[in-house]
């Protein structure tokens, strides 16, 4: 048995996967196109061809197994447990039902070993497809879809096809096989009864199915509203100071019963069906024995059927109600994880845009000279970013890319590390255009530093080695130091060893930047792409950032979408961005000579007023 | 285990439903228990001997024993559900309740995610074992005894052929939990790794992909891919003997009554029936004791979340009103540090060290220093978020512990440095220290903290919700309207922290003017950003080590203070700090 996660608000309690309230909580969707993705999912089983086909043989056995006891005690029953019967026929029968019992235990023992396996196997290879997808999913799919979303859709869906394939298939296949034997065996025993018995049969799918729709009501409603109670704790105790501060606690708690409250009477319409469901279905299966014991004693007084038969037929339509549960809650779940595994296809199959061409060479060393050929581009077609842009740096140049949001900055360095191929034009490094190189090799040369750096789980020096990964200790540390971060690392727990949370938790957004730019020196790429950070930090950090940048710009081709005056007026090359379009270039001193609108972004930004000495009006933050 | 007999106390309220499910739970015990004597008289009286009379009339007490089982079972589940989420529902209100009390010393110390666990997880274990476990487990222990009383009296020895599989069964469930239980968590914790992974590179494209690791990064998530599924697998091999087993053990226990009542049935010493009804009792006995075992190795679940339930319920709150605290009357506005000396829990030294500070009715105060110097423990001491460790601080001359904090707190406006905004319309975010305001109030002080002219460009005006689920808004319009929220109150004392602000530079000049307007006509005390505000400041006071290291006007520490030199020299070095981005002006 696989274990079973993130499931029902019932919490850790076990929870039978026949019982009603499972069954609400499994989400009711079906797949679009039920056959293909079936197939597809089958696809997966055939290299445990053979394991299959073992498994099989195994669930029939035990199956064939649970039907065969009760028929072994009936015929004792009928042939030597009865005053003055047959001693050594009961020993001999029962010798045959230990032998029963045991290749039941075995086949068991093997069908759940084995569909284990052939399950995690399974589920390993999908996990490995998906990862290997998602690395070359352009960063275009990216954009559309949050990371958050895509994180809970695949841990969901893949659970749900874990939970279907490890557990319910199994368990389905053996209620098939049991329900085939009992019905078998009732029929051969006494076809007259069996049928009447099987009259119950419709009554309890249909009680089923119309519990399993008000459960699933309800426990929507239990889910929204649980839901409901925990946004309202995380908010309350995130911001547990202001409600304090604005003496709003005693509000908050009024609040939050209520939320509680709400959720507790959901909770318990939802038990009000479920509880009664297994009553009933109690009440269904004592109707059925009466109905066995009354017409089956009708046909015993008759002497059409025997006191054996009869006696295996109370065990079996005992045993009867339990598979069939199974197997209509298995059919909503089957539904589910096909409508999961459907999803996880088309992730898999969602086409890459971007891609090593066929005969793509490894770019070369190279010293550093970029540039854009009349490149335009548009994420939405018909809606361009960038129109015809041109320019050309110099190895060694420092680029500063200024303009409103939205003029496209962003979009001229992501197309520089080619995360987009432009829609028209070239851009070029030291010649190559980048599309007929490979994008290892391109990335290879080039350093990236985010506005926000995007920190590991892990400790700080593997965060550091990120960018070279056969990195010696005392290179990282000397990249530390060239980034300035070598002072607060030293400083916490356990120096460079110390294990960071995810996305970096623990530090500060400047100290992570510190991080990020350490990475990027320790890498020593030729080209630089920075993002300079709006956000601010205090400002010894600042100050510290501003080092550690200026160490890195040097020597290297960079391009900086700039937010620091300082980096503006030190670039070689400034571009100014307006919708998509370079409308003025050169330097500091030169544009603010041409007044134009980069001189008025610079008046309006820095309130330096026209003929006023820069300083004049500085801003403490 | 003492605080899961604390959780009991939760069960106290609820005595009388816990009657109506004892009740219940003893009807469906006889139910069970006389079930099977109507099958064996049923087959006795009526098969055996060919009577369809007495059939019927066993089959009919049969479906009335169903139907009663029926009904007292559904009353009893529904009303242990009821028990048990009444205690859920009790003990989360107490938990939270606690929570927001506590002082800012304890949410220093605690993360919202695990406070998040106390309320969620942790009652939802107590809650199953208490509201839940306990009763079935009275409910299984009563009716294996119940049967065993049965059972023995009918054929003792019978019975203790059949009783035999008891033992084995729980000998069973303890070893295999024992066993695969600490794998689980291996594997929980595998897929956790597995997960981060994931995340990281879902989340982390941009910089895998700048840095080329795919190959990596693929070699990381193999391995942990490989890992999960071995450890899977494991616990599967292991698992897969434990359900055959105790099936096995079952089906050995009805071989033996089988052959065992088959041949006293032969020598006469006993009736089919019996051996039939002997059957049925077997089926009864097993739930209940797979429920025992189960919920045996629950309880030290349970016992670790009640204890860290009772963790934070016992947690000491060490900001709360004197018995005798009397209102704080009107505030004129006069504050006073007087000899403060203030640690943080934990600290090593103190972050305060014998500050005097007197500020004046109207004036504003302005406090600087650099990064961890104290300035912010000095605003946080004034509403009393803190006690100092030594000294007083006082309002109109009044000790702050000797008033209750509502009236304290209610005369302070306070924008703090990470503006919170709750889940809910932008009008019931400025109201949210009077949310008696009316609307015109409401407005008059968005106008007057500079935000009314962006709220209204929202399509629902001061009905747009914001928040966690509510429309993104900037970190410079957040902080206009935690603005307006001050304004509201018009306090008579306002503290501001001022040390961070992401905006841009038009941004700036409205915040600029909304914060002119808020330190009007009171008493200000201002972690300050802004040059403006140093330079209108009656005061500046310069921090340093937790010490008051000089005071003066801004020309004066300009001219005689070597470090408020070079305090405000760091800023002005580069031109500055992050001034925000040219880039971002619309």
């Amino acid at each position: 048995m696989a274990q079973r996660r993130g499931g029902p608000p019932g919490g850790g309690r076990r929870m039978d996967i026949s019982s009603i309230e499972y069954a609400a909580q499994i989400a009711d969707e079906k797949a679009r196109d039920t056959r293909t993705t079936a197939r597809r999912l089958l696809a997966y089983l055939t290299p445990f061809r053979s394991q299959m086909g073992l498994i099989l043989v195994m669930i029939l056995l035990s199956a064939a197994s649970q039907a065969l006891g009760p028929a072994l005690i009936g015929y004792a029953t009928d042939q030597f447990i009865k005053p003055n019967g047959d001693a050594a026929g009961l020993l001999r029968t029962m010798a045959a039902l230990a032998g029963v019992y045991a290749v039941g235990f075995f086949a068991a023992r093997a069908q759940i070993a084995m569909m284990g396996e052939v399950g995690q196997r399974l589920l390993s290879s999908i996990r490995v497809d998906i990862f290997s997808k998602v690395q070359r999913l352009s960063l275009g799919f990216f954009d559309k879809n949050s990371a958050g979303d895509l994180m809970s859709r695949l841990i969901n869906d893949t659970e749900v096809i874990q939970t279907f394939v490890g557990q319910a298939l199994v368990q389905v296949l053996g209620s098939i096989f049991a329900l085939f034997g009992i019905i078998l065996a009732m029929l051969i025993q006494s076809p007259l009864l069996a049928l009447v018995s099987f009259s119950v049969i419709p009554v309890m799918l249909i009680m089923t199915r119309v519990f399993s729709v008000w459960a699933r009501n309800a426990y929507r409603r239990t889910r929204e509203t649980i839901g409901d109670v925990s946004a309202n704790l995380q908010e309350e105790i995130a911001g547990i100071k202001v409600a304090q501060a604005f003496n709003r606690t005693q509000a908050g708690q009024q609040e939050f019963a209520k939320r509680n409250d709400a959720n507790r009477q959901a909770t318990m319409s939802a038990t009000a069906i479920t509880s009664a469901f297994q009553p009933l279905v109690d009440v269904l299966g004592t109707l059925a024995v009466a109905i066995v014991a009354g017409f089956g004693g009708y046909l015993a007084v008759n002497g059409t059927v025997s006191v054996g038969v009869l006696v295996a037929f109370i065990a079996y339509v005992q045993n009867l109600f339990r598979p069939l549960q199974l197997i209509s809650t298995a059919y909503t779940q089957a539904q589910a994880s096909l409508a999961a595994s459907e999803r996880i296809f088309e992730l898999i199959d969602s086409p890459v845009d971007l891609q090593d061409k066929a005969g793509a060479t490894p770019l070369p060393a190279v010293k550093g000279e970029v540039a854009f050929d009349h490149v335009s581009f548009a994420y939405d077609a018909g809606k361009p970013v960038l129109d015809e842009v041109t320019f050309v740096a110099q190895p060694g140049q420092t680029v500063a890319i200024v303009g409103p949001t939205g003029a496209g900055k962003t979009t001229i360095i992501s197309l520089l590390a080619r995360f987009y191929d432009g829609s028209e034009g070239a851009v070029r490094v030291d010649g190559f255009d980048l599309r007929d190189v490979t994008q290892a090799s391109l990335r290879a040369q080039m350093g990236i530093v985010p506005q926000d750096s995007f920190l590991f789980a892990g400790s700080v020096a593997d965060n550091i080695r990120y960018g070279r990964l056969n990195a010696t200790d005392a290179e990282i540390e000397a990249a530390a130091r060239a980034a300035n971060a070598h002072e607060f690392i030293a400083n916490l727990k356990e120096g460079y060893a110390t294990r960071l949370g995810e996305r970096g938790g623990g530090l500060s957004q400047g100290q992570r930047q510190l991080i990020g730019i350490a990475r990027a020196i320790l890498a020593n790429p030729r080209i630089l792409i920075l993002d300079e950070a709006t956000s601010s930090v205090d400002t010894r950090t600042e100050a510290l950032i501003q080092g550690a940048l200026s160490t890195l710009l040097k020597g290297r081709t960079s391009f900086v979408i700039a937010h620091r005056l300082s980096t503006i007026r030190e670039a070689n090359l400034i571009l100014v961005l307006q919708a998509g379009r370079v409308v003025e270039r050169g330097t500091h001193a030169a544009l603010l000579a041409q007044d134009g609108l980069y001189a008025d972004l610079y008046r309006r930004q820095f309130r330096v007023s026209p003929g006023a000495p820069e300083t004049s009006t500085p801003s403490l933050n | 285990m003492k605080h899961l007999r604390r959780s009991m106390i939760f069960l106290n309220s609820n005595w009388l439903l816990m009657l109506l499910a004892v009740v219940s739970l003893l009807a469906v015990l006889v139910a069970n228990l006389l079930s099977p004597q109507y099958l064996q008289s049923a087959i006795d009286q009526g098969i055996t001997p060919r009577n369809l009379e007495a059939i019927l009339s066993a089959v009919r007490v049969l479906l009335l024993l169903a139907v009663m089982r029926g009904v007292f079972s559904f009353v009893q589940t529904y009303v242990l559900e009821k028990v048990s989420q009444n205690v859920a529902f009790d003990m989360r209100n107490r938990i939270f309740n606690k929570i927001s009390e506590l002082s800012f010393t304890y949410h220093d110390q605690h993360q919202t995610g695990q406070l998040m666990t106390r309320v969620t997880s942790d009652v939802e274990v107590i809650r199953g074992f208490v509201g839940q476990g306990l009763l079935n487990l009275i409910a299984a222990v009563v009716t294996v005894i119940g049967v065993i009383i049965v059972l023995i009296r009918t054929n003792w020895m019978l019975a203790l052929v059949e009783l035999a599989s008891i033992p084995i069964i729980f000998a069973l469930i303890g070893v295999f939990l024992s066993k695969v239980r600490p794998l689980f968590a291996v594997a929980q914790d595998k897929l956790g790794a597995l997960n981060t992974i994931l995340q990281e590179n879902l989340a982390g494209i941009r910089v895998v992909r700048a840095f080329a690791r795919e190959p990596f990064e693929s070699a990381r998530y193999l391995g942990m891919n490989n890992q999960l599924m071995d450890v899977n697998i494991t616990v599967n091999k292991r698992a897969s003997i434990a359900f055959p087993l105790t099936f096995l053990t079952v089906n050995v226990a009805t071989l033996m009554v089988v052959f065992v009542g088959g041949l006293m049935v032969i020598n006469g010493t006993m009736t089919i029936g019996t051996l039939v009804a002997f059957l049925s009792y077997l089926v009864v006995l097993i739930g209940p004791i797979f429920g025992i075992g189960f919920l045996a190795t629950s309880i030290g679940r349970a016992a670790v979340s009640a204890e860290r339930v009772f963790e934070v319920l016992d947690a000491r709150n060490d900001v709360e009103d004197k018995p005798n605290a009397r209102a704080l009357g009107k505030i004129e506005g006069r504050v006073e540090l007087r000899d403060v000396t203030f640690k943080f829990a934990g600290a090593e030294r103190p972050a305060l060290d014998g500050v005097n500070l007197l500020v004046q009715p109207g004036q504003t105060v302005a406090i600087m220093g650099r990064t961890g110097s104290g300035k912010s423990s000095i605003i946080n001491l004034i509403p009393r978020f803190y006690d100092p460790q030594k000294g007083q601080v006082l309002v109109d001359g009044t000790d702050v512990r000797d008033v209750t904090l509502d009236s304290l707190r209610s005369g302070i406006g306070l924008v703090l440095q990470d503006t919170i905004l709750f889940s809910g319309a932008i009008r019931d975010n400025i109201a949210y220290g009077r949310p008696d305001a009316t609307d015109e109030e409401v407005i008059a002080a968005a106008k007057a903290a500079q935000a009314h002219h962006f709220i209204t460009a929202f399509p629902d005006g001061y009905n747009t919700i914001v928040g966690e689920r509510g429309v993104g808004v900037s970190g410079g319009q957040k902080q206009r309207i935690a603005i307006a929220r001050a304004l509201l109150l018009d306090p008579k004392i306002l503290i501001l922290d001022d040390s961070t602000s992401a905006v841009d530079a038009e941004t700036e000049y409205h915040l600029q003017q909304a914060l002119d307007r808020l330190m009007r006509d009171r008493t200000s005390i201002v972690i300050a950003q802004r040059i403006s505000t140093v330079r209108n400041a009656d005061m500046i006071v310069l921090i340093d080590n937790g010490k008051i290291v000089a005071t003066g006007t801004h020309d004066d520490l300009l001219r005689d203070n070597a470090l408020y030199g070079e305090i405000v020299d760091s800023q002005l070095r580069n031109d500055g700090a992050p001034v925000g981005a040219p880039t971002e002006v619309k």
